[in-house]
């Protein structure tokens, strides 16, 4: 890629629009994934659960931390966790959407992981050295999520009826929400011009072909490329989210400038 | 403590000269402080004694998780929410090593949930409170996770050589926890007069439970001298709470709070403090259902396990169609 120093050529406003997507999609799942904290099917579950959510969480401090820098105003990443409203949040709907049943989980998982993945794979060679370092270690840890979740899925995919039917209920319900990861807008394109990240679009063919070697050997049908619902990359969420920010923002809100 | 009141099924404690060779040559082998080990001869009563003990451990690790998993999502910073998520997740892997220790005495984690989820088996009293503010979180690990290394570090010592091993990786983490805990408090204590506030009344919830945590007193317990003999036990329950107030007595202070007794008081001659007792009337019907979160944690878990039997049921059969299809393979490659 490119050598010219994109911390002086990029536009800051679309670098701090990328950077606030990456970290608020870490931070929503990871709190997703952490509700289940001492209520999955299984003790190993709850360890690997909460082990997922750990790596997000420390992903989000990472993400929101180079937003806090770039963004110029002084703002930490907890600032930017805490302290922001739900239209200023860019996460995709498809981390916000609410847990469902153990399999919709994993099956939501799924199908962020394998994007996650290529994502992060591609930033791994970003133009800009700060987002290369966050993604080589991130990389490691989504690797092994997507590991994880790929082989649950299959299992379950391929295990009992029920499991099976709820697999494939799952799939159905959380797929027009997997659009909205490979439509890219202005911004996207300034970044991806720059080499800094990739772009949306060029993440869809690597994404089919994972989730349809996954959904095969699980024994499930890949449902039809419907209307996809799409909001959340520019702010425009559904009722979910704010009610996790109320829960999430809490004690922020409740006790202005204290530290914690 | 994490395992409260465990029975022994012995009615009065027997001499060497009393028990037959087999028993002699294993109680010798305990009193000289060797390890006994899962496939070697052991009492029926030692067995089922390390049972009952070990699994009321490891429920009390799996329940654990729902009083602080409450705040997971709450969690006032991203490192904070790190921190807690962490440790929680060490109480999980707690819960995990002590099944296993107690599959070696012939008992399996199904049979085990099943009885905690009949609600057979005991958990410890502590997880039956409720955790209403932040400063809970801090308070647990400060005391609970504090009251738990009392205990446990002179289990290290146990004479069962699974849970023993057990106890030495648990402890590493103990310490951790209630590093964290007081962390927290100490954080608030200096913050603004509502955080203050609020850890003063964690504090005031949660100092009785605590201390009832070791379990009344045991000193005239034919129990917990039989375990004591085995060295599945290596102290009283008065002994340890006395330790316990002694230890947390001062970092009260330190952190500017007030200890909810008016008894306590130093006594110099004893190089200890007094205290009153807690209201054990309170204690025993919490440990009969009756704590203000009983109900909850049971169900929580009851729940959990129901709603995921579909889960696990779906792991096993694709195990078996894998095994299937293996077998089929290797007959048509033959
Ligand atoms: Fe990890
Ligand atoms: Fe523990
Ligand atoms: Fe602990």
């Amino acid at each position: 890629m490119a050598t010219a120093t994109p911390e002086a050529t990029v536009d800051k406003a679309a670098l701090l629009e990328f950077l606030l997507r990456t970290g608020d999609n870490a931070l929503v799942l990871g709190h997703r994934v952490s509700e289940w904290c001492g209520h999955s099917p299984v003790l190993e579950e709850d360890i690997a659960l909460a082990n997922t959510a750990l790596d997000l969480i420390g992903q989000t401090q990472l993400w929101l931390g180079l937003a806090g820098e770039v963004g110029g105003r002084g703002r930490t990443a907890d600032d930017l966790a805490y302290l922001r409203d739900g239209y200023e949040f860019r996460n995709l709907l498809l981390v916000e959407r609410p847990n469902g049943d153990f399999g919709k989980t994993l099956m939501r998982q799924f199908l962020f992981d394998a994007w996650h993945y290529l994502l992060l794979k591609a930033l791994k060679g970003s133009t800009d050295r700060r987002i290369a370092e966050i993604a080589e270690k991130a990389f490691k840890e989504v690797a092994y999520h997507l590991e994880r979740s790929r082989d649950l899925i299959i299992r379950l995919g391929d295990g009992t009826a029920e499991s099976h039917r709820r697999m494939q209920e799952a799939l159905a319900d959380l797929w027009p929400y997997t659009g909205e990861m490979f439509v890219g807008d202005a911004s996207d394109a300034a970044l991806a011009e720059a080499g800094v990240v990739p772009s949306p679009e060029s993440l869809k063919a690597g994404w089919d072909e994972i989730v349809a070697d996954a959904l095969a050997e699980a024994t499930l049908k890949r449902p039809a490329d419907g209307y996809m619902h799409k909001g959340g990359r520019r702010g425009v969420h559904t009722e979910h989210l704010g009610y996790i920010l109320s829960e999430l923002q809490f004690l922020q809100r409740a006790y202005p400038g204290a530290t914690w | 403590m994490y395992a409260q009141m465990v029975k022994t099924d012995s009615t009065r404690l027997r001499s060497l000269d009393e028990m037959d060779p087999v028993e002699r040559a294993f109680q010798e082998r305990v009193d000289a402080g060797q390890k006994i080990e899962p496939k070697e001869w052991m009492p029926e009563g030692y067995r089922k004694t390390l049972v009952r003990q070990i699994s009321q451990h490891a429920h009390s690790e799996i329940v654990g998780q729902l009083p602080e998993g409450n705040w997971i999502t709450r969690a006032p910073t991203l490192e904070r929410k790190a921190i807690l998520l962490a440790k929680v997740q060490d109480e999980a892997g707690h819960g995990l090593y002590l099944y296993c220790a107690a599959e070696t005495l012939g008992v399996s984690r199904d049979e085990l949930y099943e009885q905690l989820h009949s609600g057979k088996a005991k958990y410890s009293s502590i997880f039956n409170y409720p955790t209403l503010t932040w400063a809970d979180i801090g308070a647990i690990g400060w005391l609970v996770d504090g009251a738990a290394i009392m205990n446990q570090v002179p289990l290290q010592r146990c004479s069962y050589g699974p849970y023993s091993r057990a106890m030495i990786r648990i402890c590493k983490e103990e310490s951790f926890h209630q590093r964290q805990g007081y962390d927290i408090l100490m954080k608030m204590v200096k913050g603004t007069p509502a955080q203050k506030a609020m850890v003063q009344d964690a504090l005031n919830r949660w100092w009785w439970p605590s201390l009832m945590m070791f379990g009344p007193s045991d000193d005239a317990s034919v129990h917990s001298a039989q375990s004591m003999a085995w060295k599945i036990k290596q102290n009283s329950n008065d002994e340890l709470r006395q330790k316990f107030v002694d230890q947390t007595v001062p970092q009260a202070k330190y952190l500017g709070l007030t200890v909810p007794d008016p008894d306590l008081t130093w006594n110099e001659e004893k190089g200890g403090y007094d205290f009153g007792q807690p209201d054990w009337e309170e204690f025993f019907n919490v440990i009969a259902g009756n704590g203000p979160c009983n109900a909850e944690r049971l169900e929580a878990r009851r729940k959990a396990w129901n709603d995921g039997a579909w889960f696990r049921d779906g792991l096993t059969a694709h195990a078996e169609k894998m095994a299937e299809r293996r077998a089929a393979a290797k007959i048509a490659a033959e």
